[in-house]
């Protein structure tokens, strides 16, 4: 099987399981959704201090979604006894680094979407204007997220107390992604062009190209044994 | 070894002598001023040692050596407390300068995540049962950490900035009296053998770890 096979052959297996399964992708969306009243009732109903805080709110709670989903990305096969499966993949294993990134980033981007939609409804945002740039530093922002979520999650479904190292590890690592998204975010939805925030794009396009390259690379010391 | 280290206690030794008695007083600060012979070459040492912590990591993902894996380590314990020698100096200077122990300042706030970032390391590392393991993926998060550091640095200084400006290291050359910049190059050389130090005994100690549990 070729290089790319193998990849989409593990993103489909996750996607097909999450699909039928639905387990992780309703959890979040319900927690999201929680969080949502959570933050309406620390913040309150004063709609001015809410339009200045709304941003960081928002990535707030997708920061704290991609802690519980991407953690979780490879406790399925932790669960069901597959580990071996992965190990025995032949081939290199960035294959296996890139599925795993494609289906996780599916499940994010999902959550992340609808998230959004309800995030305007409740908190009363025009988000339509704002729309394409939004889009594009969601995506950006989250495949940062992801594509060290997933090589962090990888090696910590391996140790002593992962629930509390993966955030540990992940959140100091994700400040540059996390300010370069809140701050684009931020200024769109105040009508500002992409023009003004393209030092923020380009930041966060290096660091994915940076954690892209980076997870490649070193997959295969991760799922080594 | 020995050698080193007392060449090291002998660099921090006349550093500070230079640094409290033969450095002048600055003229606006006060004898405040004078952490910044603990502060500054603090955190370049740090700096270095997570480059030490880089290069290692690299060379044990590539070779296998235990020797690469120990010197990662040993060199991120040193980096780690060097940095927050630096933080805790940082903080103690800026009350009587700035009126507070803390602000988020650009700077600082870089150091602080950087700090986050290799307590993290650290954590993982004792995290992990099997040694080889543990090598593997310190080895990994070393590298993410050592890799991030340029962005977390541009990211956090465009998000604010309000710490003065390095004052040695910029164009047209230092501002400070000839004194100042000396006695702190001395501190630098003292400070970085005391590096270089801890990270030897760790890495003995580490190694006669390995050595009693094989």
């Amino acid at each position: 099987m070729s290089w790319t096979r193998r990849a989409l052959a593990v993103a489909w297996k996750d996607l097909l399981i999450e699909w039928r399964s639905k387990e992780t992708l309703n959890a979040l969306l319900f927690f999201s959704l929680l969080l949502l009243f959570v933050f309406q009732f620390t913040l309150g109903p004063d709609r001015e201090r809410l339009q200045a805080v709304l941003p960081g709110v928002l990535w707030l709670g997708f920061v704290l979604a991609a802690l519980l989903g991407l953690g979780r990305t490879f406790l399925v096969e932790r669960e069901h006894d597959c580990w071996e499966g992965l190990l025995l993949a032949p081939g290199d294993k960035s294959a296996i680094y890139l599925g795993k990134l494609a289906s996780a980033l599916a499940l994010m981007l999902t959550v992340e979407a609808l998230v959004l939609c309800l995030f305007a409804v409740f908190f009363n945002v025009d988000i339509w204007r704002a729309l394409p740039g939004v889009a594009l530093v969601l995506g950006l922002g989250t495949l940062g997220l992801a594509s060290i979520g997933t090589l962090f999650a990888a090696m910590t479904s391996q140790v002593r107390a992962r629930e509390l190292l993966f955030p540990v590890l992940l959140l100091p690592v994700q400040v540059p992604v996390l300010l370069g998204s809140v701050k684009s975010t931020e200024a769109l939805l105040l009508g500002e062009p992409l023009g003004a925030v393209s030092h923020w794009l380009g930041l966060l396009v290096a660091a994915d190209a940076i954690y892209l390259v980076a997870g490649i690379l070193t997959f295969d010391a991760v799922l080594e044994g | 070894m020995r050698v080193l280290g007392w060449l090291a206690v002998l660099g921090v030794a006349v550093g500070f002598a230079a640094g409290l008695a033969w450095a002048p007083r600055e003229a606006t600060q006060g004898e405040v001023q004078r952490i910044m012979y603990v502060h500054v070459p603090a955190v370049w040492v740090a700096y270095l040692a997570f480059g030490v912590v880089f290069v290692a990591s690299v060379a044990y993902l590539w070779q296998r050596g235990a020797a690469a894996d120990r010197l990662a380590h040993a060199a991120a314990e040193a980096g780690t407390l060097f940095l927050g020698l630096n933080i805790a100096t940082g903080a103690i200077w800026g009350k009587p300068t700035w009126g507070t122990w803390w602000t988020w300042d650009a700077r600082i706030t870089s150091v602080s995540i950087v700090f986050v970032m290799f307590v993290g390391y650290l954590l993982l590392r004792r995290a992990v049962d099997d040694p080889k393991r543990g090598a593997r993926y310190a080895a990994v998060i070393g590298i993410v950490a050592a890799l991030n550091i340029p962005l977390v640095h541009f990211s956090v200084v465009w998000w604010r900035t309000l710490h003065q400006p390095p004052s040695l290291m910029k164009a047209g050359g230092a501002t400070m009296p000839r004194a100042i910049v000396i006695a702190l190059l001395i501190n630098f050389v003292g400070f970085a053998l005391t590096g270089a130090w801890f990270i030897a005994k760790r890495w003995r100690l580490l190694r006669a770890e390995a050595e009693a549990i094989a």
